[in-house]
């Protein structure tokens, strides 16, 4: 690894803006905030992983991964982040190092001619290079590869120098932003500036999630100046730090680019959320009241409150018809981050009892909201394994697991009720409209026929055996 | 006949490929009882799952050696050794299945003498078998990584034979990557059908079938069990599908001296005659009625068909053996194979593929020659989607990974049940697509004439 990329980590971990971080004494922050990881207990995705799902869903620019097949060609195509227009992000494009390329050292010049060949045929915005494991053990200099091509060929080509090998997904998200911080934001002016441009940070548009809550912007007269990265433009990002306020979606993933452009352009930041009704509302009276503290017209707060109340209205009118349904229908979340808390004041608006929320990803502030919202931290968990997580459903400890696809089988096999929550779902759940997109489907999920069918013994299996002649009278 | 052409590009747009250690894992995943572990970064791992979930839609028992940066230029023995003291203990499992990574290959080491030590030194990990292939991300494909799986299987665990020991009515079977759950499992049946006992390696039959347990199991549940791998070498005969089972079939067969018979294919009526005169010479009998049904069943259904294969244009784009036993398949009806591409260069049936050429590329240079050829059906994995979007052509899948169909470890595609279903899978495809007759069809500028390309019957080749 590059003295380049070892500083960068530790100025990533060494992250004032993290509450985590901030509450460390001098020494545990020097160690970093990197949990080693256990050899045949570790889960979850690597740094290039992280640094991928970060900028992918840019959506004018080809992603170009440098390495042997499998870091791209096990894993392209893989998440819904959705386009409003180029579909250009959603190629696969690799230098597929073969094994000549590392013995012969070859790897830069194949880096340099696969961009040259990209920028030839496919006319991009910008080509993102991203480094893995091997160019990095063996040395490859992609910055100088890409500071050589970008100036040859006069197209922005980015270095993303998040190899898997450097820790985990949330660091690869950190470093992703850092290439932006360097290379990307700034770079470019916006064609207009109004006094209601902000930008979205962590927001990355899965099943169209960010079209769920534009509008409610739109309406307020608010300009999306960027979303990082959900349908982005790279003019849009390159220009990002033209707005007024940050919003900061996904609090642990961007901080350090949200802190970092308060820092270099002043723009102030605050962390928000778009799944739940009330956290919606939040969401958008902080933009605007932050928008206004920035010298918008003042008039905005009371547009907002008569969005908020109108919106509010109409959602709860919504949800209400699922009320009788679904109170005391016991819910297992299985999540993390915001969403442990965020989607649990929804489901208790419903009725609805939380038998568990898992608190594994979740900062501290988290953990204070669940506490806040469940009255007390008893059904707080951390990580449950599988087998046990197993065991709850079978013993029908909870009626519906919300999780992710990890998950998904373990509720499943146990013949249980599941709606995914996390990112490879089908389903939109932000804003207004998602959180009673949400609550129909955990509705549909277990008002479902089909959990009767499959729970039913077999044949075989029944204690009272159909008598003889009934057997053969029947039908 | 084809010519074999390299990409001309210098780099892969739409991978057609996954990783070879992906394949190892996939066929460890045929042992009961096991968990395969990735030697290599957490990456490594986490995107080979992630891949095989969406293909089988099941929970898929796949750790890592966890190795950082630290560990990797130090040297990952000690992480080797503490992912398979934590798997033991955690998974309690009967088989641990090792694949090396691009990462821990590029820096290099003894793997193979560094778990011996570890076995020696590490009494808790006594009764689970622990296997090792070297797999590296930047060689081949799926099907090398499993082929070099299931011949460190044969190596470590089969027995050799003891001398004067009678042949058993056993069969052994080494199905291919391209072989899914109710293909091993037809196979079974038509082995069993013979009165002969089958020893399948891997079997993810039993494993990746999706089925529902009562219970919770961390490893995979069903599979090869490893006490029938040790006396493989009782068997009569050992039949292998696919090219790239040959050296698997070749350590099996000098291991034990058990004659082998590999079939390139095993879709499509001649290749399944053979195999049922083969097994009906093991077993001494003449095959069952139900059998001779099947294939007249078959016999109709090519009858049925192929007027809808006739003179097609098919663009298709798999791993080697797949790519070859789809397009005998289609040529054998009829059709044309306007493009043909191949994942890896390494097998040597590329060149008895029924096209003009073959190209060793990915999905980009598979949409480019599909277009250029005018191609009327596309055959290729899940990923091939957006190629069929933009060229407006149908797409049938197959390969792996298949992750927005369902049911495809369920897709039976070999012998005479397995075929028939394949050509009206294709036929029906085809005729969905016929448009009502316009005026303009029949317009008097020249149409493009296409002859038939000829094809060639394969013949068994004994190993």
């Amino acid at each position: 690894m590059s003295d380049a990329l070892k500083t960068k980590i530790a100025d990533v971990f060494n992250e004032p803006g993290c509450a985590k971080n901030a509450a460390k004494g001098d020494k545990e922050r020097k160690k970093g905030c990197s949990k080693p990881l256990t050899p045949g207990a570790a889960a979850g995705g690597c740094a290039f992983d992280g640094a991928k799902i970060a900028l992918q869903p840019i959506t004018d620019v080809v992603h170009l991964v440098h390495g042997p097949l499998a870091c791209e060609g096990n894993g392209w195509d893989n998440r819904h982040a959705a386009s409003s227009g180029p579909t250009l992000y959603r190629l696969g494009a690799t230098t597929d190092l073969t094994e000549t390329d590392i013995v012969m050292g070859n790897g830069e010049k194949r880096l340099y001619r696969a961009i040259k060949e990209i920028l030839a045929r496919y006319a991009p915005a910008a080509v993102f290079v991203y480094s893995t494991c091997v160019p990095a053990l063996i040395g490859d200099d992609i910055e100088a590869v890409c500071k050589h091509a970008a100036a040859k060929f006069g197209t922005p080509v980015i270095p993303v120098n998040a190899p898997g090998f450097a820790g985990s997904k949330n660091l690869g998200n950190k470093l992703a932003g850092e290439a932006l911080l360097d290379h990307v934001i700034g770079t470019m002016e916006p064609e207009t500036s109004t006094p209601y441009d902000i930008n979205v940070l962590g927001e990355y548009n899965l099943s169209g999630e960010l079209w769920q809550v534009k509008p409610l912007f739109e309406r307020l007269g608010i300009r999306l100046q960027a979303c990082i990265t959900g349908d982005a433009r790279y003019r849009a990002v390159a220009s990002a730090h033209r707005a007024r306020v940050n919003m900061m979606v996904c609090s642990t993933a961007l901080i350090n680019v949200a802190r970092k452009m308060e820092e270099r352009w002043g723009i102030p930041y605050f962390e928000g959320s778009f799944y739940g009704i009330e956290d919606t509302s939040t969401a958008l009276r902080t933009t605007a009241r932050m928008l206004v503290e920035r010298g918008a017209p003042a008039d905005l707060l009371q547009r907002t409150e008569a969005l908020v109340a109108e919106e509010e209205t109409r959602a709860w009118d919504r949800i209400a018809p699922y009320r009788p349904k679904l109170t005391g229908k016991r819910v297992l979340l299985y999540t993390g981050g915001v969403k442990s808390w965020s989607v649990v004041s929804a489901l208790k608006e419903m009725g609805m009892e939380v038998v568990g929320t898992s608190v594994r990803k979740s900062t501290a502030e988290d953990k204070e909201r669940v506490k806040a919202i469940m009255g007390d931290d008893l059904h707080m968990v951390d990580s449950i394994p599988p087998r046990e997580l197993y065991a709850q459903l079978k013993e029908a400890k909870a009626d519906i697991l919300l999780s992710g696809g990890r998950t998904q089988f373990i509720a499943l096999k146990a013949k249980m009720p599941w709606v995914d929550i996390n990112q490879e779902r089908h389903h939109a759940f932000a804003g207004y409209d998602g959180m009673v997109e949400l609550v129909r489907q955990i509705s549909l999920s277990l008002f479902n026929p089909v959990w009767g069918d499959v729970r039913r013994p077999a044949p075989w299996e029944r204690d009272d055996p159909v008598p003889a002649h009934t057997a053969t009278s029947a039908a | 006949m084809a010519v074999i052409v390299p990409s001309r590009k210098g780099y892969a747009v739409n991978p057609l490929k996954s990783s070879a250690p992906l394949g190892a894992a996939l066929a460890y995943l045929g042992i009961e009882g096991a968990v395969p572990l990735l030697h290599g970064s957490q990456g490594c791992t986490s995107f080979a799952l992630v891949l095989s979930v969406r293909h089988f839609k099941e929970a898929i028992p796949l750790q890592t050696t966890a190795m950082d940066e630290v560990a990797t230029i130090l040297g990952g023995t000690d992480n080797l050794e503490e992912a398979l003291v934590n798997l033991k203990t955690r998974m309690k499992p009967k088989f641990i299945g090792i694949a090396s990574t691009a990462l821990v290959e590029t820096r290099g080491e003894d793997f193979e003498g560094d778990l011996k030590t570890i076995l020696r030194r590490r009494s808790e990990l006594d009764g689970t078998k622990v296997v090792f292939a070297s797999t590296p991300d930047f060689h081949g494909a799926l099907e090398d990584g499993w082929a070099k799986a299931v011949t460190a299987i044969i190596a470590a665990l089969v027995e050799p034979r003891s001398p004067g020991a009678d042949a058993f009515r056993q069969v052994n079977l080494l199905p291919g990557i391209h072989q899914t759950p109710a293909d091993i499992e037809a196979l079974r049946q038509l082995i069993e059908s013979f009165d002969l006992h089958p020893v399948i390696l891997p079997d993810l039959s039993g494993s990746l079938d999706g089925h529902v347990p009562d219970r919770y199991v961390s490893t995979s549940f069903g599979g090869t069990p490893l006490e029938a791998i040790a006396p493989m070498g009782r068997a009569l005969h050992t039949i292998a599908i696919g090219e790239h089972m040959r050296a698997p079939a070749l350590a099996l067969r000098d291991k034990t001296g058990v004659p082998a018979t590999l079939f390139p294919t095993l879709t499509g009526l001649e290749p399944c005659d053979r195999l049922v005169t083969l097994l009906s010479r093991l077993a001494g009998k003449p095959a069952p009625q139900a059998l001779r049904r099947q294939r007249s069943q078959l016999v109709d259904s090519m009858l049925d068909s192929h007027f809808h294969f006739s003179g097609k244009r098919m663009a298709i784009a798999a791993d080697p053996d797949l790519l070859y036993c789809l397009s005998m398949a289609v040529s054998g009806m009829g059709a044309e194979v306007v493009a043909a591409i191949s994942s890896t260069a390494n097998s040597p049936l590329l060149d008895r593929i029924p096209a003009e050429r073959v190209i060793v590329g990915d999905l980009a240079d598979f949409e480019d020659e599909a277009r250029a050829a005018g191609a009327e059906l596309l055959i290729t994995h899940s990923h091939g989607r957006q190629a069929a979007a933009r060229l407006g052509v149908p797409l049938m899948r197959a390969g792996f990974p298949i992750f927005d169909r369902l049911g495809a470890q369920h897709r039976l595609t070999v012998g005479y049940v397995g075929t028939r279903n394949l050509l009206y899978e294709i036929a029906n495809i085809v005729q969905g697509e016929i448009h009502e007759p316009r005026p303009g069809d029949f317009s008097p500028s020249p149409r493009i004439i296409v002859e038939e390309s000829g094809h060639v019957c394969e013949t068994a080749s004994a190993c």
